[in-house]
C-alpha cells in the first residue's frame, strides 16, 4: 500500500471518534401535546432525552400502555458498544500500519457483521418493549403493539414515532467507505 | 401658605361638569365607523400564533397583575400578588402565606394600581415588574421568569401609597409616596392626634427603594414632606436623570370634603426631587433614622421555597428643609394627576385633571431657574418656582379632565381625557393637538408599550376606561372594566379593538414579546428543589408524627399520588401534605384538595413543593384528589385518609398499589 492509502485507513479509523461524539441513532415522536416534539437519541454508551427530561416523559407515557420502562443502565449492548468501536479503531489504525491490503476487507466485513448484528438487536429490544407489555396497562389496545420502527415512521396511538439513523451512524458509514475504497484504490498496480 | 389666584379659569369649572353630563347622555357613533376589515386583521392573531407584545394590567381591586396580549387583547394569564388567590393557593399555603404579612399582621387583598417594568438605560428589560399597593402601603417585584411574586415590601410611615411604583432608568430605584398625609412628629410617638389638626400634625413622605442586582428590595430613604396629597410619579431620564417628580394635589391641606376643599387652589405642586442627591446625603450619614416599622417578605427558591417575613424597624428620613436642593415645587395648574416625562427626558407634562391646558415644563429651564434661585416664594420651606420660569408651553384645547400622557417616540404625546372621554395626540415640541379619538368611556391611564421610557414602541395604544356600561354583554350591575387599542403607527389613531379588562386596571405597561419569552422558566428542576419537606422521588415519600403534628411527604405524577391510603390520622391532628409535583415537563402541574379543608387547593408546578394544611375535626374516610385535569386517567388520581377518633392510638399506615 502507498503512503496515502496508508494515510487514508488510518483517516477511516480516526473518523469512528466521531461515534463517541455524537448520536448514533434517532427516536423523535410527534403528537399533538407535544408541539415541540419529544424524543431520544442512542449514543455509544447510553440512551438519552433530546431535551433533559425526554426519557422521563417518554417512560411516564409508557407507563400507561404497560411498557416497560426504558433504563439504559439495563441495557449490557451499552456498555460493551465503546470497546467494540475502540477494537475497530486501534485494529484499522494496525492496518494502516503495517499496509496489508487483505487485512482491510477481513476488518470490513468485521466491521459490517458488527453493524448489522447492531441493528438486529436494536430491532429485538424494539420488539421486546412493543410488545412484552405489563397485564396491568391502564391503556389496553386489542391487537396493538407498540413497536417502534426500525427505519422510518409509524403512527403508534396519538403519537408518530419517527426512527433515523444520526450523525454517529454516518461516521461509521463514511469509515466503512473510505476503507472500502482504500482497499479498491490500492488493488491498482 | 400662599395663595395663587388665575381665578379666570374658574368659570370654566361648572361648563365641564354640564359637558360631562351631556356626552354621557348622548351615545354617538360608539366607534363602528371604524369597525372595519383592515382593523379586524390589525388584531388577529391566527390561531397557533403569538401576540406581538406582552401588556400588563393593573387589577386595581383585584389586587392582582393581569396579563393580555397585544394586539389581541386576549387575557393570557393573572399573577397573584397582593390577594390571596384560591385559584392557586397562592396566600394560603404554607409557602406563600407569609408573603401577605405586614406591620399589620396577615392582609389577605391588596389594590394594585401602577406596574412598572425593570429598566437599563432607560429601556424596559423584562427582568421584573414592580407593582404599588395603594391600601396598606406595599411595593411588590414580580419576577418574569416565572411570572410569580417573589418579594413584598412595606412602606413604613405612609398611607394611601399611590404615586409609586416608579423605576429610575436603571432600576436604581422605585418610589413609592403618601396619598394620605398621617400624623408625625419627630419620634413618631403621638399619632393619636385630632383630625382638625391636620395643617400642624400631618406629614407626607416620599420614598425611595433601592433594588439590588438580584432585585432584592430595601427603603434607602424617606423624605419629609407637606401634608398634601401625593398622587403620581416618573422619574426623570436622559438629561433629568437623576430627578423624580410626583405631583401633589390637596394643597390646601383640607382634611374633609376634598372634592370641594381641596380644589380651591389655582395651582398646586409637582414636586421635583433630586434623588441622587439625596441618595449621596444618605451616604453621608444625613438625615436621622426615625421609628418605621415594616416587613419585607420574600421567596427565594434556594431558601426552599417558603416565604420568609423580617421585619425592620427603622427607616432614614430626611428633611429638605435641613438638607438643601433635594426638593423643589414646580407650580401646576389645578390638583395635577399624572406626571410624565417625554422619552427625551427634557419635557415634564401634568395631568391637571380640572385644569383646561396641559402645561409643559422644561426640565433645562427648571435647572436654570433654580440655579438662578428664580423662586416665587416657599412653601413649608421648600423653594416654589416661577410657573412662567419654567413652563415650555401649554397645550390649549387637550379635552377635559387631562390625566395621563404616554409617549410614541416620535415627538408625540398621547393624553387621556376622562371627562370628554378622549384621547388627545399632541406635538411635545409646538404644543400644537394633532389628532383625537373618542374613547368607551373615560380613560383613566393609558399605555404604550415602553411609552413611558426612553425607547417607546410606538405602534399600539391601550385606553384604560373606568366606564364599561354598554360595551359588552350585561353582567348585571357589576361588570368588567374595558380597555380599547388604537393604531397609533400613522397619522391618524385609528380604533381597532375593544376588550374586558378584570378587576381595574389603572395604569398598564406593555413590553415586546421577545425580551420576556427568552427568560421564561417551563418547570423548576427537581435536583434544585431545596423545600424541606420535599419528595424528590416516590422512595422518599413517608408519614411523621410529632406531637399532634402530622407531615406528609407526598408526590405526584401521572397519574397518581404516593401515598394515596393514608391511615393513623386523629381527630385533632394538625396535618401538613407536602406535596411535591415530581413532573419535569411543561405545563403539567398537579392540584391537591382535600374534602371539608378550610383552606384552598394547592396547584403544583413540576418540581415544586407546596403544602397544605389540615385539621379534621371529624372521623372518618376523607377523600383527597387531583384538581387540575392533568392526563387521561386524571380521574383515577385520587386516595383516601382515614381519621379516627381523638382518643385512639392509631398506627400510622400509607402506601400505594398494594
Amino acid at each position: 500500500m502507498k503512503t496515502s492509502h496508508k494515510i487514508w485507513m488510518a483517516v477511516a479509523a480516526l473518523l469512528l471518534i466521531g461515534v463517541y461524539l455524537v448520536p448514533i441513532w434517532s427516536i423523535s415522536m410527534e403528537a399533538p401535546q407535544y408541539p415541540e416534539g419529544i424524543g431520544m437519541n442512542i449514543t455509544i454508551n447510553n440512551i438519552e432525552g433530546k431535551q433533559p427530561n425526554d426519557l422521563k416523559n417518554i417512560n411516564g407515557l409508557n407507563h400507561y400502555i404497560g411498557m416497560k420502562s426504558i433504563d439504559p443502565a439495563s441495557i449490557p449492548e451499552l456498555q460493551v458498544m465503546p470497546y467494540i468501536f475502540a477494537f475497530l479503531m486501534v485494529t484499522g489504525l494496525i492496518i494502516a500500519a503495517t499496509g496489508k491490503r487483505k487485512l482491510i476487507l477481513f476488518w470490513l466485513g468485521v466491521f459490517i457483521l458488527l453493524a448489522v448484528a447492531g441493528l438486529v438487536d436494536f430491532y429485538l429490544w424494539g420488539y421486546d418493549y412493543g410488545h412484552n407489555l405489563s397485564p396491568d396497562a391502564p391503556i389496553k389496545v386489542p391487537g396493538m403493539t407498540y413497536q417502534p420502527p426500525l427505519l422510518g415512521s409509524k403512527q403508534l396511538l396519538n403519537i408518530n414515532a419517527t426512527s433515523l439513523p444520526h450523525i454517529g451512524f454516518y461516521f461509521a458509514l463514511l469509515s466503512m467507505s473510505i476503507a472500502g475504497l482504500v482497499w479498491w484504490k490500492s488493488g491498482d498496480k | 401658605m400662599k395663595k395663587q389666584t388665575h381665578s379666570h379659569r374658574f368659570w370654566m369649572l361648572p361648563a365641564v361638569v354640564l359637558l360631562s353630563i351631556t356626552l354621557f347622555g348622548c351615545n354617538g357613533s360608539n366607534g363602528n365607523f371604524s369597525a372595519n376589515t383592515d382593523a379586524a386583521q390589525k388584531v388577529y392573531v391566527a390561531p397557533g400564533e403569538l401576540d406581538e407584545f406582552y401588556g400588563f394590567m393593573s387589577g386595581g381591586y383585584n389586587g392582582q397583575l393581569g396579563v393580555y396580549g397585544i394586539p389581541s387583547g386576549r387575557h393570557i394569564f393573572t399573577v397573584p400578588v397582593f390577594s390571596q388567590a384560591a385559584v392557586n393557593g397562592y396566600g394560603y399555603s404554607e409557602e406563600t402565606k407569609a408573603m401577605l404579612n405586614t406591620s399589620h399582621g396577615f392582609v389577605p387583598w391588596g389594590d394594585a394600581h401602577h406596574p412598572e417594568l425593570s429598566q437599563t438605560n432607560g429601556e424596559t428589560d423584562g427582568r421584573w415588574i414592580f407593582i404599588n399597593e395603594n391600601n396598606t402601603p406595599r411595593v411588590a417585584r414580580i419576577g418574569l421568569d416565572e411570572f410569580k411574586t417573589q418579594e413584598i415590601i412595606e412602606i413604613p410611615n405612609s398611607a394611601g401609597n399611590h404615586a409609586s411604583a416608579f423605576v429610575t432608568p436603571n432600576t436604581e430605584y422605585v418610589s413609592a409616596a403618601t396619598r394620605f398625609s398621617i400624623p408625625m412628629d419627630a419620634d413618631m410617638s403621638n399619632m393619636d392626634v385630632s383630625i382638625d389638626s391636620y395643617k400642624d400634625t400631618f406629614r407626607g413622605t416620599i420614598s425611595f427603594i433601592k433594588v439590588s442586582d438580584e432585585g432584592k428590595m430595601n427603603i434607602d430613604f424617606q423624605i419629609l414632606m407637606p401634608g398634601f396629597d401625593y398622587d403620581l410619579s416618573h422619574a426623570g431620564k436622559g438629561p433629568s436623570d437623576g430627578w423624580a417628580f410626583f405631583t401633589s394635589y390637596n394643597s390646601e391641606q383640607a382634611h374633609t370634603l376634598l372634592e370641594i376643599n381641596a380644589s380651591k387652589n389655582d395651582k398646586d405642586f409637582i414636586a421635583a426631587i433630586n434623588w441622587r442627591k439625596a441618595a449621596e446625603y444618605v451616604k453621608e450619614g444625613k438625615g436621622k433614622m426615625m421609628p418605621g416599622k415594616h416587613v419585607r417578605n420574600y421567596i427565594d427558591h434556594e431558601e426552599g421555597g417558603i416565604a420568609k417575613t423580617e421585619t425592620i424597624d427603622e427607616v432614614r428620613v430626611l428633611d429638605p428643609r435641613e438638607l438643601e436642593g433635594i426638593v423643589y415645587f414646580l407650580p401646576t395648574p389645578k390638583s395635577p394627576h399624572g406626571v410624565d416625562v417625554d422619552p427625551t427626558g427634557q419635557y415634564i407634562i401634568a395631568g391637571g385633571k380640572l385644569s383646561t391646558v396641559i402645561p409643559v415644563h422644561s426640565f433645562d429651564k427648571m435647572i436654570n431657574a433654580i440655579e438662578n434661585e428664580d423662586y416665587e416664594g416657599e412653601v413649608l420651606g421648600i423653594p416654589v418656582l416661577k410657573y412662567d420660569s419654567i413652563l415650555h408651553g401649554e397645550v390649549e384645547d387637550p379635552g377635559l379632565g387631562p390625566l395621563h400622557t404616554e409617549f410614541d417616540g416620535k415627538g408625540f404625546a398621547y393624553t387621556t381625557a376622562f371627562i370628554s372621554s378622549e384621547i388627545v395626540k399632541w406635538d411635545i415640541e409646538n404644543t400644537q393637538v394633532v389628532d383625537r379619538i373618542d374613547t368607551y368611556y373615560s380613560p383613566g391611564h393609558l399605555m404604550i408599550p415602553g411609552g413611558d421610557s426612553q425607547k417607546p414602541d410606538g405602534k399600539y395604544l391601550v385606553a384604560l376606561n373606568k366606564i364599561t356600561k354598554d360595551r359588552y354583554l350585561p353582567t348585571g350591575p357589576e361588570m368588567f372594566h374595558s380597555a380599547q387599542l388604537i393604531d397609533i403607527s400613522g397619522d391618524k389613531m385609528q380604533l381597532l379593538l375593544d376588550f374586558p379588562t378584570e378587576g381595574e386596571p389603572h395604569y398598564a405597561q406593555g413590553i415586546k414579546a421577545e425580551k420576556v419569552m427568552e427568560r421564561q422558566k417551563r418547570f423548576y428542576k427537581l435536583e434544585d428543589n431545596t423545600h424541606p419537606y420535599r419528595a424528590t422521588s416516590e422512595a422518599q415519600t413517608r408519614i411523621e408524627r410529632d406531637g399532634n403534628e402530622v407531615h406528609v411527604y407526598m408526590t405526584t405524577i401521572r397519574s397518581h399520588f404516593a401515598p394515596d391510603n393514608i391511615e393513623g390520622i386523629k381527630v385533632g391532628d394538625k396535618v401538613y401534605f407536602h406535596v411535591t409535583n415530581l413532573e419535569q415537563d411543561w405545563d403539567v402541574p398537579h392540584g391537591f384538595a382535600i374534602k371539608g379543608a378550610n383552606t384552598s387547593e394547592l396547584l403544583i408546578m413540576p418540581g415544586e413543593t407546596l403544602t397544605l394544611v389540615w385539621e379534621p375535626e371529624q372521623v372518618g374516610v376523607f377523600p383527597f384528589y387531583c384538581t387540575d385535569f392533568c392526563s387521561a386517567l386524571h380521574q383515577e388520581m385520587q386516595g383516601y385518609v382515614r381519621v379516627s377518633p381523638e382518643n385512639s392510638d392509631p398506627e400510622i399506615k400509607y402506601g400505594i398499589g398494594q
